[in-house]
């Protein structure tokens, strides 16, 4: 059973410039699905169109029953019900860590302050930042910052968690303490749909990779099977290119 | 030549000058200031909103506003806001609304114009990320601007909208021309009254100065207090 379905999405920045080409794939409940491909490729508006953060003109999308584009689906309802981790953590730096964690929860899911605080701080032991938790996002570190994104997500007891290249703004070092928790996260059975270059983190929790380039999906095979032998030429070269070192 | 000044004239003129002109002055500042700040919101969000039956108003209006001198809206106001008030009561005469409250909903649309391209530039400055996180968590659009958009704007833009603030409350000696007495009017009026021109217009000024150059200093410190950590 499809937990995330699209059928055939597209989208055109101009008339002359699109950027999905007919995109079709499926996100079983508890699957990992990476999604690949050189930058530019459409992996992180493909991303955004599943919450509806990007509009698209041609085809559909189906998240656990909820309809796109369909004027009846309350929009920021389904946004509630699956969590997203940007590239560049967008927490609100005017807030603090912990007000970070339950603005939504209680605006959102109106739970009680008392309540929003539990979880915030369970989820701040979880991610290993409870000792932070009454600064401020400018204060911690990126690795910490991104933690911090994906606990807030995870407040919202989402159904599945999307992440836009959630290490590619961290330092190398910081890479590694932000995948863990994605791994262990994946451990747990999490439908997780991820934009990602880490072909190790791939390798280790993907059930499936998904590769695009240039607004389509070339290949969508089962991990040991795309990195044991991608079938495109494309695949081939990227994987090349980013696997040499 | 300074022996011939009469300082004493200010010390009698206090509980008039202070108790009345500068109160009116304060008055018409801090209300024009709140009722600017918020329709200036709404104008702001109106601008950026993406539809044109929004924006465009806003934008026509921002720009009449801002394209008019100050005193020639005063006056027409004045005169104008009678018959505005007969057309939109459908009552039978002129609505007198009297020089303070036309004096108030002048400056607070006048203002408006200004605080909303402040305010503009401030939701400007917010990173774009920053609403895509907000909606993501299934913020709606009025709770983003709420709680995420908006504080963080007018924190940006506390300076300017301070700066904003201090002008206005210079240019609310303009009520002058509808007769009102505000500080410099009043400060005029014993003036003329005792003849004691250079006495009584060094004392307003002074006031003028204190207040205006006091609220930068405050600014400053609050600017420091409410920064962002980055």
């Amino acid at each position: 059973m499809a937990m995330i379905r699209l059928e055939g999405v597209s989208k055109w920045y101009t008339p002359q410039f699109q950027v999905l080409k007919d995109c079709t794939l499926s996100v079983a409940k508890g699957e990992v699905l990476v999604v690949c491909g050189p930058s530019g490729s459409g992996k992180s508006t493909l991303i955004k169109c599943i919450n509806a953060l990007e509009p698209f003109q041609a085809g559909s999308i189906v998240i656990d029953g909820a309809k796109l584009p369909d004027p009846k689906t309350n929009l920021p309802k389904l946004r509630s019900r699956i969590g997203m981790v940007f590239q560049h953590f967008e927490l609100f730096p005017h807030l603090s860590i912990t007000q970070n964690l339950c603005l939504a929860q209680e605006k959102v899911l109106r739970r009680g302050h008392e309540e929003a605080m539990a979880k915030a701080m369970m989820l701040l032991e979880r991610v290993g930042l409870t000792a932070h938790a009454h600064k401020f996002p400018g204060q911690l570190s990126g690795g910490q910052q991104q933690r911090v994104a994906i606990a807030r997500a995870l407040a919202m007891d989402p159904i599945a968690m999307l992440f836009d290249e959630p290490t590619s703004a961290l330092d190398p070092e910081m890479i590694n303490e932000v995948l863990d928790v994605m791994v262990e996260l994946a451990g747990e059975g999490m439908t997780m749909m991820v934009v990602t270059h880490e072909m190790g983190f791939a390798r280790k929790v993907a059930d499936r990779v998904v590769f695009m380039d240039g607004g389509e999906i070339i290949e969508d095979r089962p991990t040991e099977a795309f990195f044991g032998s991608p079938h495109s030429a494309r695949a081939q070269t990227f994987l090349s290119k980013i696997l040499a070192h | 030549m300074l022996g011939s000044l009469d300082f004493d004239v200010i010390t009698r003129s206090l509980p008039y000058v202070l108790g009345e002109g500068l109160r009116f002055t304060l008055t018409l500042t801090a209300l024009a200031t709140v009722f600017g700040l918020t329709l200036g919101t709404i104008l702001a969000l109106m601008r950026l909103s993406g539809m044109k039956a929004l924006s465009v108003p806003a934008t026509l209006y921002v720009n009449l506003m801002r394209s008019l001198p100050l005193v020639l809206v005063i006056f027409w106001f004045y005169f104008l806001v009678p018959y505005i008030g007969q057309f939109v009561l459908r009552t039978e005469r002129p609505v007198q609304v009297g020089a303070f409250a036309s004096a108030l909903i002048t400056f607070s649309l006048f203002e408006a114009a200004y605080f909303s391209e402040i305010m503009r530039a401030g939701i400007q400055s917010v990173a774009r990320g920053q609403a895509a996180a907000g909606s993501a968590l299934g913020l709606t659009y009025r709770q983003l601007m709420q709680y995420v958009i908006l504080p963080q704007a007018v924190r940006n833009m506390l300076p300017v909208m301070l700066t904003q603030t201090i002008v206005l409350f210079q240019d609310t000696s303009l009520v002058y021309v509808i007769s009102l007495t505000d500080l410099l009017g009043a400060a005029a009026t014993v003036a003329n009254r005792d003849g004691r021109l250079v006495e009584m217009y060094v004392f307003a000024a002074l006031i003028y100065f204190v207040i205006s150059f006091g609220a930068s200093l405050v600014v400053r410190r609050l600017q420091a207090r409410m920064a962002i950590i980055r």
